[in-house]
């Protein structure tokens, strides 16, 4: 292809992206096992945590995603993979909005709606987290 | 920015409520037996919050005969109000509460609360009004006790005057035209204060002056803190007046907000608060009285056997004991006072209680912010309520005043606290 000849670092992440991208994993695992714990003994501490965790990792995602954003703003070929990475991004961050807004009902509420947005979202974020991390390289290298 | 937050744009219960209906208590169901609707909540929780605004040159609104005046402002949060036996009123000044913040959505919801409501802080005191010359204008104004902590229910009986704060119940040596406390308040019994998610200790004593009887609300809206914050809580004790020494006269009351002693058969009724989050017209806040020994259902279900799935695990044998209460207030009204009426009310306000009504914040179409009258036969509740003192808050959102405790005067005056406007009003009827 033609378009190759573009610098890489320009759409790969940069090691504060990195940070972020990475770190909203561990946060969403966190809350999807807090969910478990509290599914499994009812206790409320558990799910005070997975709202927090979430809160986390909202953060941490959502900062990625601008970071995406503005990678994917600037790279040439807009297509492919660097809009993949963006938009699973986006999905993971929208559904991990709603899944936040169903950990603020009051106790067993959330359940299980809670509880099956966290699976969602952390199996999504470790998909995105992947592609952002290794995906990238290998279409500039393409 | 301005302090109205209609977060209802997402929500299903916006979207399912007609938005032409002028009157927010339409759709509620009052009365004796109310029909409910089915539980409903929406992805974010409907809140609208009352935009403060000053009363200026205008009061409440009565009905015709009657007439309405502010006798004291500028207060710290007046809540709950008693009239002595030589005509003065002490009011309770304060607000409470400990409760921690423990999820995300307790910062941003407290947040968003808080601007309904007055920015003066609690007084934590007890100010006495006196007029002397009988002319309606109540022209002494002074502080009867401080350094109280949260007081909200008051009573008179046995030559003392029984404040109950946030975490103890106390007594004064009361003598008749004092304006000023003897001394320091003496704890006839420490009252559950963990957390106090609702703070309001309600008070009410026996005709005889033998039992005390104290509201303390739920930890929580619906166990959303745990099963271990509720123990001694969502219940009315019965205290003895000798001894301080207490039990349990009826549980699973979430809030009793305010309590009262049935005039001639010495019953105690009592305003409650249910829960939130089930939908706009869920639950009912209701009038009761209390039978000794009933469960009212918190957590596990409402108004009789409706299981409320939050509260988990679930106890389907506490569901079966739950009785029904007696009358549905309509739901987030947030009734916070009560007080039986006499004749000197005049004849259509004769038979019945007031209730205080100080307004829903988590309903899209806001109810309450008034004071409505119940009226009762054969010492039942019987038929709709009637508005009585009304105007709290305009279409537009502008929200003067929020009632709290309402007091029935022997002279003939129903005296209101306001704990936005920081004000006492007191209704009169015109000669």
């Amino acid at each position: 292809m033609t378009a190759t000849a573009y610098p890489l670092h320009r759409c790969r992440p940069g090691p504060l992206h990195a940070i972020l991208l990475a770190g909203a994993v561990p946060l969403f695992l966190g809350a999807l096992l807090s969910d478990i714990a509290y599914a499994k003994t009812y206790q409320i501490q558990w799910s005070n945590f997975a709202s927090w965790l979430i809160a986390g990792g909202l953060l941490f995602a959502g900062l990625a995603l601008l970071f995406a954003l503005v990678n994917l703003v600037r790279a040439e070929r807009k297509g492919g993979r660097p809009a993949l990475y963006f938009v699973l991004l986006l999905v993971t961050w929208v559904l991990g909005l709603v899944g936040a807004f169903e950990h603020a009902k009051d106790a067993w509420a959330m359940m299980p709606s809670g509880l099956v947005l966290s699976a969602i979202v952390t199996v999504l974020s470790l998909i995105t987290a992947w592609i952002g991390l290794t995906g990238l390289r290998s279409e500039d290298v393409a | 920015m301005k302090p109205t937050y209609a977060l209802t744009a997402l929500s299903m219960a916006l979207l399912l409520s007609g938005c032409g209906d002028t009157n927010p208590d339409a759709t509620q169901a009052r009365g004796p037996d109310p029909k409910l609707p089915e539980q409903q909540r929406g992805l974010l929780p409907s809140m609208k919050i009352a935009e403060p605004s000053a009363w200026g040159d205008r009061t409440p609104t009565v009905p015709e005969g009657y007439a309405v005046t502010a006798i004291a402002k500028d207060l710290k949060i007046p809540r709950q109000t008693l009239v002595l036996p030589n005509g003065d009123i002490l009011v309770a000044e304060g607000r409470g509460g400990n409760a921690a913040k423990l999820k995300p959505k307790d910062v941003i919801a407290g947040y968003i609360k808080a601007k309904g409501n007055t920015q003066v802080k609690g007084g934590n005191r007890l100010t006495l009004l006196r007029d002397a010359d009988g002319d309606g204008r109540y022209e002494v104004q002074t502080v009867f006790a401080e350094n109280l902590n949260a007081p909200y229910g008051l009573a008179l009986a046995n030559g003392k005057l029984y404040v109950a704060n946030q975490d103890a119940l106390v007594t004064f040596d009361y003598t008749e035209g004092q304006t000023q406390a003897s001394g320091a308040p003496v704890t006839l019994t420490e009252l559950p204060s963990q957390i106090n998610h609702h703070w309001t200790k309600s008070l009410a004593v026996s005709d005889d002056g033998r039992f005390l009887y104290v509201g303390i609300g739920s930890n929580s809206n619906i166990t959303e803190r745990g099963m271990e914050a509720e123990v001694d809580r969502a219940v009315v004790w019965q205290i003895d007046a000798q001894t301080g020494a207490h039990k349990p006269y009826v549980t699973g009351i979430r809030n009793p907000t305010a309590l009262t002693i049935q005039p001639g058969t010495g019953q105690v009724w009592a305003v409650v608060n249910e829960r939130d989050e089930l939908g706009p017209d869920l639950v009912p806040d209701y009038l009761s009285s209390l039978k000794e020994g009933a469960f009212y259902g918190w957590p596990y279900s409402y108004w009789g056997q409706n299981v409320d799935p939050r509260a988990q695990p679930q106890d389907p044998a506490k569901v079966a004991a739950a009785i029904k209460p007696d009358y549905s207030l309509g739901s987030h009204v947030a009734a916070l006072g009560v007080d039986f009426s006499l004749p000197a009310m005049g004849e259509r306000f004769a038979d019945g209680v007031f209730v205080g009504e100080h307004g829903s914040w988590n309903r899209s179409d806001p109810v309450g912010y008034k004071v409505i009258f119940v009226p009762f036969r054969d010492g039942k509740p019987a038929g709709e309520p009637i508005d009585f003192a009304t105007g709290f808050r305009d279409d537009d959102g502008k929200t003067r005043g929020r009632p709290v405790g309402v007091t029935v005067d022997p002279k003939g005056a129903l005296i209101i606290a306001d704990d936005l406007a920081n004000t006492v009003w007191r209704v009169t009827r015109t000669p």
